[in-house]
């Protein structure tokens, strides 16, 4: 039996990309979101990223990480235990080389951004206290199971899925919650998307690519060769990705934009979230380009069809590049670059099966479990705005206050 | 006393100022103003969605002056401001009752 003994190295990385997956929530994914609002609503906007992460970070530890990578309950669920993290830092434990303090605060940071990221989606017309209210309601409800299925040893990960950093339990998860959500909430009367402040969404897309290196690199849980590896096909993956979109835009419209390029290069780092640690850089180019054209695709053409106002398209991008990124990671999974995955391109066909059916499991159940969320908050205390506070912008309407004072 | 407001486009402020100064004319107040005439708008497109913007940003100038300088303030102006291109703007003329300087109260014809 191999003895697990702790590496400094790994430790001080996965420290290090802890802190770097927070920072993609605050500020990243906030200032992304609210470049693109109204001014009258970004401090609104900001709140929701903010106030997600302070939520799970509370809840995480009250109760959330045995839930996920506890005892395992007939695949479906941890066993609840070790309240409050009792005893848990105290009898210096390891997961693999680190303390289990670093990777639950690690995971900790994964289940705060999942539930920011469903923000996006709801800017402009949702009051804040159904925002509150639904925070721990859908970390607790949706959050929690679907990633010990994943990670956790429940039943996705007993099939064999492969998730390196979260596909399906971060971008497919928020992205259809995200949808849901707004089909009880409704849209806005005035959906325009004329980003107030495109600086911030920049600023926001780049702190995020940053962060990011944390998300892929990390989960790698040590400081080696395959965070390296993850490293390397993260950023090409979201710089092929940038490309793709400019190069969509310019057919498109004959000219490339800024936002275009910051939505592909999100687009491209979701995509390669769950391949990260399993593909190789040739196949990180073609999960990069391909998945602008998938979200370019939702966004401009499914979107307006159906009708449903995804603001600031979480659907469209978290959702359509996760369920690429999650089948092209049952393709292009290579065991020379990581033993634990083979995918079709190699002679394993049978992972893209596996692949869909985890897509398809997350997307059934966080549609159907953040539908039902979404109406038991409608129904207590309602999820929407007044028709004034809608337009008068939410920041003075919910917060008293104002972002600029010119 | 006429109030001269003028509407010109915004890179044009420096040369306006410039000709004013020349005639000796250099109080004045400026505003940022967003505005349409028949210069036709531009198109903005974000995430693959075009928007008409119709409404083009221009300053808005304005002096008050005596009625005895008033034509050459609007001719300098109007000279400084011409590009011959459509949405150089407009200069509109109107009248002004009363006049005061806040610091020492002087009024009219003593406050400009």
């Amino acid at each position: 039996m191999v003895t697990a003994v702790l590496s400094s190295g790994d430790t001080a990385w996965m420290l290090m990309s802890t802190a770097l997956v927070m920072l993609m929530t605050i500020p990243g994914l906030a200032l992304f979101y609210a470049g693109l609002v109204k001014k009258e609503t970004v401090l609104n906007t900001i709140f929701l990223s903010f106030s997600a992460y302070a939520v799970v970070s509370i809840i995480w530890f009250a109760y959330g990480y045995p839930m996920v990578f506890g005892p395992d309950v007939h695949g479906f669920i941890g066993v609840p235990g070790d309240f409050f993290f009792h005893n848990v830092v105290e009898s210096n434990t390891l997961v693999g080389s680190i303390p289990t303090s670093v990777y639950a605060a690690y995971q900790m940071t994964f289940a705060a951004i999942t539930v920011a990221l469903i923000s996006g989606a709801i800017i402009g017309r949702m009051k804040f206290g159904a925002w509150m209210l639904f925070i721990p309601l859908w970390a607790t409800f949706v959050y929690l199971p679907v990633a010990h299925w994943v990670w956790g040893g429940g039943w996705l990960a007993q099939l064999g899925v492969l998730d390196w950093a979260g596909g399906t339990v971060v971008h497919i998860n928020s992205g259809v919650a995200a949808l849901a959500l707004i089909l009880v909430l409704k849209g806005r009367k005035e959906r325009s998307l004329l980003p107030h402040q495109l600086g911030y969404a920049i600023i926001g897309a780049g702190l995020l690519w940053f962060g990011w290196f944390g998300f892929n690199a990390g989960s790698a849980l040590s400081a080696g060769q395959l965070a390296g590896s993850a490293f390397i096909v993260t950023n090409t993956s979201a710089a092929a990705a940038m490309l793709s979109w400019m190069l969509i835009e310019y057919l498109r419209f004959g000219k490339a934009t800024m936002l275009g390029a910051a939505s592909g290069i999100v687009a491209g780092l979701v995509a390669i979230t769950p391949a990260a640690g399993f593909v190789n850089i040739p196949a990180a180019i073609v999960i990069g380009f391909v998945t602008s054209l998938v979200s370019y695709t939702a966004i401009s053409y499914i979107k307006p069809r159906l009708g449903y106002d995804d603001a600031l398209d979480v659907f469209g991008v978290h959702g359509f590049s996760g369920i690429w990124g999650a089948l092209a990671t049952g393709i292009f999974a290579s065991p020379l670059i990581n033993a634990a995955g083979a995918g079709l391109a190699y002679g394993n066909p049978a992972q893209l099966g596996i692949q869909a059916v985890a897509v398809a499991a997350t997307f059934a159940y966080s549609f159907v479990a953040t539908l039902i969320i979404a109406k038991v908050i409608d129904l207590t205390i309602g999820l929407r705005v007044t028709a004034e506070q809608e337009v008068q912008g939410l920041d003075q309407a919910l917060h008293d206050e104002s972002a600029y004072h010119i | 006393m006429k109030k001269i407001m003028a509407i010109v486009r915004p890179n044009k402020l420096e040369v306006i100022k410039e000709a004013l100064d020349d005639i000796g004319c250099s109080s004045l107040t400026v505003m940022e103003v967003k505005g349409r005439g028949r210069q036709k708008g531009i198109t903005e497109v974000y995430r693959g969605r075009e928007y008409a913007i119709d409404l083009l940003p221009k300053l808005e100038i304005h002096i008050v002056v005596p009625d005895n300088v008033a034509s050459k303030v609007v001719d300098t102006i109007a000279k400084a401001a011409h590009t011959g291109e459509i949405g150089d703007g407009k200069i509109f003329i109107m009248n002004v009752e009363q006049v005061v300087r806040i610091r020492t109260g002087e009024r009219d014809h003593d406050a400009i």
